[in-house]
């Protein structure tokens, strides 16, 4: 097996734990500076999605042997994770149909009615 | 080892881990540009369709994590469901009257830089933590061990998130149709007081 350039040839979990940190925190951002409830969503769907590039990355690179033989944690919970997320976003957009249905819009700079 | 994936045929001038590297960096690319695409992007239609160039490149990242399962799940629920759903929620909310999404320069300016110390940190983070490194054996086929693992293991939690699933989608339905009733029908979509006071 003869390696190419060092770069390229060794691909490992640190590249893949700095792509799932640029996704986060373009998620962060995402949050941040998004009026849209649903950009925000987008968001979430994003952080979800950089956790679980760091969780299957884990499984592949760190944790794959255990007592028994092989491990596969990270890819269940990055199935839970999806699952979750899907609901997540049902539950969400349920409560942003309420939303425009009461105030004609969905910017949330508008859903002052709880501040005290 | 890296290529495993990749490694029969057609690989004649490189080498397999070359190849899986190359492909690293395409979807790394297509992912952390589409990523960036969707925090920049004003109109939420182009934010949807940045999102769904993300969550094909992740799962092409799982394709190299040889989490073939996972790769196609996220395929099929997420880009298929979820990202449906979100864009049938933009269609369904589009026609905003105060549609005035632009965000103010100083909340730019905080996340951007909330943003950009928190990625030099966690990349500093990852550089400086030695972790341990029993990779994954490829010897046997990770979707049949992930199969008995799901319903062996995992079997409580397994069942425990299909009945939250049931729950959700209950929970759901109620939450988006429950309230139009007791409101007076008009030809007009009538403005609650709250949005009465703000036009």
């Amino acid at each position: 097996m003869n390696f190419g350039p060092m770069i390229l040839s060794q691909v490992g979990l640190q590249h893949y734990l700095v792509l799932a940190a640029f996704m986060f925190v373009c998620g962060l951002m995402s949050i941040l500076t998004k009026r849209n409830a649903i950009g925000i969503l987008m968001g979430v769907e994003l952080i979800l999605n950089a956790a679980n590039v760091n969780v299957v990355a884990f499984n592949r690179f760190s944790h794959g042997i255990g007592a028994g033989g092989l491990r596969l944690d990270g890819q269940v919970f990055a199935i839970f994770v999806i699952v979750l997320a899907a609901a997540e976003a049902a539950v969400a957009l349920a409560i942003f149909l309420n939303f425009y249905n009461n105030f004609s819009t969905i910017d949330v700079e508008r859903a002052k009615n709880l501040r005290g | 080892m890296m290529g495993a994936i990749l490694g029969q045929g057609g690989v004649e001038l490189t080498d397999a881990g070359t190849v899986s590297a190359v492909l690293f960096y395409v979807f790394a690319l297509l992912t952390g540009g589409a990523a960036l695409a969707v925090v920049f992007s004003r109109n939420i239609v182009r934010t949807a369709v940045a999102l769904l160039f993300t969550l094909a490149g992740v799962a092409g990242l799982y394709f190299l994590l040889s989490a073939e399962f996972l790769a196609a799940v996220q395929l099929v629920v997420y880009a298929g469901g979820t990202l449906i759903l979100i864009v049938f929620g933009v269609m369904l909310t589009s026609k905003s009257q105060f549609a005035r999404f632009e965000p103010k320069l100083g909340e730019v300016i905080v996340a951007m830089s909330v943003g950009v110390i928190l990625l030099f940190a966690l990349i500093l983070g990852i550089f400086h933590t030695t972790f341990a490194s029993n990779a994954l054996s490829l010897d046997e086929y990770p979707v049949a061990k992930l199969g008995q693992v799901l319903l062996g293991d995992y079997l409580v939690p397994f069942e425990l998130i299909s009945v939250l699933l049931l729950v959700v989608m209950i929970g759901a339905a109620y939450l988006a149709k429950g309230r139009r009733r007791d409101e007076p029908r008009t030809e007009k979509p009538t403005l609650s007081r709250a949005a009465r006071q703000w036009s």
